[in-house]
Formats: C-alpha cells, structure tokens, sequence
C-alpha cells in the first residue's frame, strides 16, 4: 500500500522551511516533491529601488551562510559593468575571505550531517573547530556573519594581522586532517549509513546540471576556480577533489578534502599577500550595460546578472543560485531509498533554502 | 490583592524556569540568524547549562525562538505554530529582521514585523545578533517564563 508523508515546512533537522512531500510504499520511498518559496523576500524586486552601494548590503543578506559569496560575485558583476579592476591586495584579502567563508561553511555542514546520523560527539567537535574559523573571520572583518567586506573596487577593510590569521589555519588543517578526515572515512557508523546510499550517477549530474559538490561527488570534474580562474586563483596552486561513486559518503569526503585545499588556498595567498592599496573607489553612476560574473561558492556556481540603464539603480539585478540547481537532484537520491535515510540523503546537497528562494 | 501560588504552581514554575525547551523557526530570514542561533548549542556557548534543549515540536516547547521578517508564505505557518505551543509561552525575536523587516522592509512578500503576528517577549537586536546576545535574551526569556506562571496562580490567564 502506497501512503503520503508530508514533511515540513519545518522540520527539526534543517534550519530553514521547505515542505517535502514523499510518496512510500512500505519503507521505500517511491517519488519525492519538494515545495520551496517560503523564503521568498522578493530581493531582486527590492534591487531594482536602491542604487548600487546600497544594494551590496541587500545581497549580503540573501544568505547568511554564504554572504561573501553574494556580494563578492555581486561586486564583480558591477566591475565589470565599469570596466575597473582591484588593486592586488584587495583581490588577494577576498580570496583569503572566501576560503575562510568555504571552510565555514564546509564545517558547518559536516557538523549537521553528523547531527542528523545521530553521531553527536562529531557535531560538537565540527562546531567546535568552526569557532576557529569564526574568530578568524571576526579578526579579519569585525563581525562573524555578514562580513561586509567587499566593496566596489576593493575591499572594506585592510587585513592587519596574517600571522594570527595564517596560525588559525594551521591549527584547522591539523584538526581536519586527523580528526574530521579519519572519522568521516573509517568510522563503521558512519560507512554504515552513508555508504552506496542517495546514489546520483555521473550521467545524471550532468543531465540535471548538478554543480559544486554534488557534481564533484558524482565524478563531475568542474570547478570554476580551476575552469575560469577570477580573481587570483590562478597564481595558487590546489586540486580539485572528485570522487566517483556518487554516494553520500562520496559528498562528505570531496566536501571534507575541500576543507584541506581551502587552508592550503589561504596559507599560499597570505604568503603572497603584497603590499600596498586595497580601498575601492567612489563612483556615482554605472555606465549604461549588462554585465555578468560567476564564481565558485561553497555549494557550486554562483551566477549574477546585472544590467543598467546609466542611471544610479540598476533595472535588473538576476541571481542564480547553486542549491536552486542542486535541489531538484534530490529527488533521483530519494527515489527507492528508505524512510530513515530521507533526512539525511536531502542534507547531503547541503541546500540552502534563503538563497533559492531569494 | 495578593494571592500566594499554590504548592503546584510554585513546583510548576521551578521545574519550568530549569529547562525551558526551545522551538526555533525561521520566517524568511537569511540564515545569518540561524546558523548563530545554532552556535549557541556548541560547546562554547553551550546553551545545554541553563538546562536548555532544542525541541522539534512546538507541542513540547515553552519558548519559541523566531527569526526573519515573515514573508507571505511564512505567515500560516508561523500562525498554526504558535497556536500549537501550549501556554505559559515566551517568543524571542531574533534579529533585526523580525523587529522591523530590516533591509527587506519594504518588500512586497514581506508582511512583517513580527508583531503583527504573535506578542513578542524579547527582541534580540542584531544582524545577526551574536551568540552571547541571543544567550542573553534566553535568560531573559526563562524570567518572562516564571512570571508567567505566577500570573496564572493570582487568577489570570496564561498567554
Ligand atoms: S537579522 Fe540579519 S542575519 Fe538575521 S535573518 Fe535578518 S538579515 Fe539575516
């Protein structure tokens, strides 16, 4: 007999409201529909009313998890409108930013999928290990979400401090390496769980345009620091994990090898991190244009359009998210798992509903 | 007129003002408040001394903790969940978002502030407020809590 469980809008597992609807028979679950649009704040409606500085604090707020992500692209996007490029030193404190924002992010996510395996000793060393990085980031930028540190042509403030900075990473590399990596990959717990479970093949990545991840995961070899160097991601030297298999456990473990190349990616750019001006420039009005840019956040492609019409508000402002083209993935990974493996095999694509839903 | 709580009242405040248990619900908001609030149950911030547990039914819960502007779509569901949790019942409004919309004021899915809605018992200012914030307006939450408990012995309703 075939039944319905509707789940949510909220949901004890996931922070944000999205309503899940799965179709079982027994234990299986047969199909999967996913309702978003609980976020929706109508951000890109409210662009189009403010000019273009007041909008950078608008877009920071599109997600609070990646609110580098949004601005940074953002800010792009209107340089290249204005055809100006940052100074180096700016360019290199936004790299080292988003990599501290990518390991946050990343850690964040491993510490609520041991949540939801149940594994909570694992959740608190992950939150543990992530108030690193948000001292870091309070260091660098004042404040531990919304950074507000990019601003157009530059950034809003100096980065004074890199041996604090290059310490904090050292010490998240070494507990990455011998505490998150061996428990993630060896432990029976958690092979038991996620192992061949949620499977999306290659085939089906590229078919539902999977990114980040969630494409790395299923042997999709795309990243755009790697792809389409911005910024200065050309002058460090990393790799991209990938994994085959296609699994949750394949999700976690490119996610967890990210963590190392993000501290590796901020050790190389403080390294090189040159003197001299890092401020942005004032302007009043954008050129009359389209522009658009693209970067890799910590749940794949991030894609801004921006177009104007000379004057100081921009007449469109579109935002593509990751999760928006990750999500529907979900429903090929749900499809004949069981009940219980549901939570955890919707975490596994790390969605992030604010961001869809905008 | 003074009305002494009864010996079950005064039990009933004592074992609620010692583990309030929380139900958290985002309307709308940018997870910057989420993901803070979610730092208060880590080991720095350890929320878990106060005798505090995060709950996943609003059934079960004495205080709820909202974030966000409440968008339209929002709204129903924010309604149905305060009607569920049972009184003497605290909200802690977390964040600029639900005190006054925030950046997102003036948008068109936005219905808030949060008071349109439910009584809010405590703002928690910030965007995001941090964790310390958030702890503190808990702590303020559990004193609203016990003095709720005692308006109920002196005759009056819960609410
Ligand atoms: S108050 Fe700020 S951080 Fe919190 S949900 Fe609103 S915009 Fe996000």
């Amino acid at each position: 007999m075939s039944y319905t469980i509707p789940i949510g809008p909220y949901h004890p597992a996931l922070e944000e409201p999205y309503k899940l609807e799965l179709e079982c028979e027994g234990e299986r679950v047969r199909a999967a529909h996913l309702q978003i649009g609980f976020n929706f704040r109508a951000i890109e409606l409210l662009a189009q009313s403010r000019n273009v500085i007041q909008n950078i604090a608008l877009f920071e707020r599109v997600c609070g998890i990646c609110s580098n992500v949004h601005t940074l692209t953002y800010c792009l996007a209107v340089e290249n409108l204005l055809g100006i490029e940052p100074p180096l030193r700016a360019q290199y404190i936004r790299v080292i930013v988003a990599e501290l924002e990518r390991l946050h992010s990343h850690i964040l996510w491993a510490g609520a999928a041991a949540h939801i395996l149940g594994f909570q000793t694992l959740f608190m060393t992950c939150f543990r290990l992530r108030e690193i990085v948000m001292d870091l980031l309070e260091s660098i930028s004042g404040n531990r979400v919304n950074y507000a540190m990019n601003a157009v042509g530059g950034v809003n403030r100096d980065l004074t401090d890199p041996r604090t900075v290059q310490e904090g990473v050292h010490q998240i590399r070494r507990a990455v390496e011998e505490q998150l990596i061996p428990v993630f990959t060896t432990d029976p717990t958690v092979r038991a769980r996620c192992a061949g479970v949620g499977v999306l093949t290659k085939e089906e990545a590229l078919a539902w345009g999977a990114v980040g991840p969630t494409a790395r995961a299923s042997g999709v070899a795309q990243d755009l620091r790697q792809a389409q160097p911005y910024l200065i991601y050309d002058r460090l030297d990393f790799s991209v994990p990938v994994q085959e298999s296609g699994d949750v456990l394949a999700r976690i473990i490119v996610r967890a090898l990210e963590m190392v190349e993000s501290c590796l990616m901020i050790e190389q750019a403080l390294d090189q991190l040159p003197s001299g001006e890092w401020r942005g420039q004032l302007f009043v009005e954008l050129p009359p244009g389209e522009a658009v840019a693209r970067i890799e956040a910590p749940r794949g492609e991030v894609f801004y359009y921006l177009a104007s019409d000379g004057g100081e508000k921009p007449v469109r402002v579109k935002v593509r998210t990751p999760s928006f083209v990750n999500m529907p993935t979900v429903r090929l990974m749900l499809k004949d798992a069981t009940l219980a493996d549901a939570p955890l095999i919707q975490a596994s694509i790390d969605p992030c509903y604010s961001c869809t839903d905008r | 007129m003074d009305v002494k709580p009864s010996l079950f009242d005064r039990l009933v405040r004592y074992a609620r003002g010692r583990s309030p248990w929380l139900f958290h619900l985002n309307c709308g908001g940018c997870n910057g408040c989420d993901i803070e609030f979610l730092a208060c149950l880590t080991p720095r911030y350890d929320v878990e001394q106060l005798g505090i547990r995060l709950e996943g039914s609003p059934r079960h819960a004495d205080i709820l903790c909202i974030s966000g502007p409440v968008t339209r779509n929002t709204q129903a569901a924010l309604q149905t969940i305060y009607a569920q949790t049972p009184a003497p019942k605290v909200v802690v409004a977390i964040g600029s978002c639900p005190a006054s919309g925030n950046v997102f004021a003036d948008s068109p899915s936005v219905v808030g502030p949060l008071e349109n809605f439910v009584p809010v018992d405590v703002y928690v200012p910030g965007c995001p407020p941090r964790p310390d914030a958030i702890l503190e307006g808990i702590v303020h939450a559990i004193e609203i809590l016990k003095a709720k408990v005692v308006r109920s012995a002196e005759g009056g309703t819960y609410v």
